[in-house]
């Protein structure tokens, strides 16, 4: 008896690992299975020609453009912000102190509010100050989207540093502002990892940018445009009663898909890069 | 010399306080905003019966949630169910009987599984599960579903909880000291005695945090569940009707609604019901996940 229910657990437990394992290949294998075919140099390199929703030529260039814009001024400022803030609370503040485990604490739960939320928020701000959807209004709610990851994956490496090297650093006569300096350097492949994960989570979010960047056939060229973005081009492909346009949705969805598992692969690379340097 | 680098430093400390203060006073920020936008509806009507009424004619006026509402809670739950066991198993496996390499392995798949982007999960969810409810399953149920249902919202999103599910479950097992295993071993209970006897019991409030986490995660999914769900406005009275869960419905309408105003107000009105929800849900798993982990480092 105690033997079968082992051996029952344990393929049962084998069984799951395994569903797990075949989803993810089910999921990618039907992206690419679905899109290839309508996979061409054309849909990244021309912008949507004259009647592209009609099936007729272009790409998605805008999209992806759209994208890359967003993102990275989203990822400056959420920089500008978590660096200060993970230093602040590991360097400056006492080890289990109530204000650094408080901020955690926000951020922990930040991190699980939905990205429906921020986008519905930022729009209301938006809105409050008379801002259409544009490029920055698009910047601004994914900064707040992918501030909490940010920080949280800052604050984890930066744990991980050893206190050996600022408390040198201190007996030196280095004030804490130069420190920071010195070990921000040592941190690099834990910024880059920190980077890559939330550029991976901001750049495939579609409810954040729904309201907030609105869309467009073209490349934005100033912060007060709307501008077109990889999810949302996707999405309102598929909504598409054409089958040409239908087709060329999933073909933007390998793009994607492509994009996030480069990153994905990239954030893992230098995190055990990191790692390796620690112990 | 000495003057200049005491004045930076100075500087700096200050600037990273004041961030320091803004970022926790960020998270109040987003509620009162919220609840700010959402008062017009709050003054008009009593906040009982928008939740219990099932009538939503916006241009008449009328604005029950209660079929927006009932949606999410069915979705949610139906990607538990079928999202639970799958990770539990699969957590139990990797933390307790796999080998290293196994483990290493199956790293990166539910680190990529976690990364794909939810308007893929949608894509997927499209082509695959909807022709699968409507084809093979549905019919043998019910007369008729298209198979945009509440139970392809459910499937998609199990499918999007388990890589979170099963993360902070890897983490929570890690927590149950090794002595106590090795003592169950050592008085010969078989390896799942001591999973089921040991690590199961020891870690239940771990695994309570752990479901909670997973659901609010799948209360505010949008986009994935808004390409699945078929979006009709109606309780749903099978796992085959269509559903429309609050977040789709924020996400289908907030951008034309300025012209009827308390419109605006009411998808504020389910943004802030939403925002509430997952923080005290967050808020409560997160707490309980850090006391675990700090029992663990002592």
């Amino acid at each position: 008896m105690k033997e079968y229910e082992e051996k029952v657990f344990k393929v049962l437990m084998i069984g799951s690992a395994i569903i797990i394992l075949g989803l993810l290949l089910y999921i990618t294998g039907t992206i690419f299975y679905k899109g290839f075919p309508a996979l061409s140099w054309d849909m990244i390199t021309k912008l949507p020609g004259g009647g592209f929703y009609l099936g007729k030529e272009g790409g998605v260039l805008n999209a992806i453009v759209g994208s890359i814009y967003i993102i990275t001024g989203a990822l400056v400022i959420s920089l500008i912000m978590s660096l200060p803030l993970v230093m602040y609370i590991n360097f400056y503040l006492r080890k289990n102190s109530l204000l650094a485990n408080t901020i955690r604490f926000c951020f922990d739960i930040l991190f699980g509010v939905p990205s429906i939320v921020y986008g519905a928020f930022g729009f209301a701000i938006m809105i409050y100050l008379g801002i259409r959807a544009s490029l920055l209004g698009g910047i601004l709610a994914v900064a707040m989207l992918i501030m909490p990851i940010m920080m949280r994956s800052l604050d984890e490496v930066t744990k991980l540093l050893s206190r050996d090297l600022p408390d040198a650093l201190l007996s030196l006569g280095a004030t804490k502002y130069e420190m920071v300096k010195v070990i921000l350097r040592q941190l690099m492949p834990g910024v880059i990892t920190a980077i890559l994960l939330s550029v991976g989570r901001g750049i495939g979010d579609a409810a954040t940018v729904l309201f907030t960047a609105g869309y467009t056939d073209n490349i934005p060229v100033a912060l007060n445009q709307p501008s077109a973005t990889l999810p949302l081009a996707i999405f309102f492909q598929l909504g598409s009663p054409v089958e040409e346009v239908q087709n060329r949705g999933y073909a933007s969805a390998i793009i994607l898909t492509v994009l996030i598992l480069t990153l994905s692969f990239l954030a893992r690379y230098f995190s055990s890069k990191f790692s390796k340097n620690k112990i | 010399m000495r003057r200049i680098r005491s004045v930076k430093d100075n500087t700096a400390r200050y600037f990273m306080l004041a961030i320091a203060i803004l970022s926790i006073l960020f998270l109040l920020a987003i509620g009162t905003g919220l609840l700010f936008k959402a008062l017009p509806i709050l003054k008009e009507k009593n906040l009982w019966s928008l939740l219990t009424s099932s009538s939503w004619k916006p241009f008449k006026g009328d604005f029950g949630f209660l079929p927006f509402i009932l949606s999410t809670l069915y979705v949610s739950l139906i990607a538990i169910v079928i999202a639970l066991p799958l990770s539990l198993l699969t957590s139990i496996y990797l933390s307790t009987y796999a080998s290293k390499n196994i483990r290493r392995f199956f790293e990166p798949v539910v680190d990529l599984l976690s990364g794909i982007p939810p308007v893929i999960y949608g894509v997927w969810g499209t082509l695959t599960i909807i022709p699968l409810i409507s084809e093979k399953i549905a019919p043998k149920f019910v007369e008729f579903s298209s198979g945009y249902s509440v139970l392809a919202g459910g499937v998609v999103l199990a499918v999007m909880i388990i890589p979170l599910l099963i993360s902070i479950l890897v983490e929570v097992f890690r927590t149950i000291p090794r002595e106590m295993t090795d003592a169950s071993l050592a008085l010969g209970a078989t390896k799942w005695q001591t999973v089921k006897k040991v690590i199961l019991r020891k870690s239940i409030s771990g695994i309570i945090a752990a479901i909670v986490l997973a659901t609010s995660r799948a209360l505010g999914e949008t986009i994935a569940v808004l390409m699945v769900c078929g979006n009709i406005s109606q309780v749903p009275h099978s796992m085959f009707d269509a559903g429309y869960p609050l977040p789709a419905l924020i996400a289908n309408n907030y951008g034309e609604m300025l012209s009827v105003p308390s419109y605006e107000s009411a998808l504020m009105l389910a943004a802030f019901l939403l925002f509430i929800i997952i923080v005290l849900f967050n808020g409560l798993s997160r707490l309980t996940l850090n006391q675990i982990e700090r029992r663990y480092k002592t």
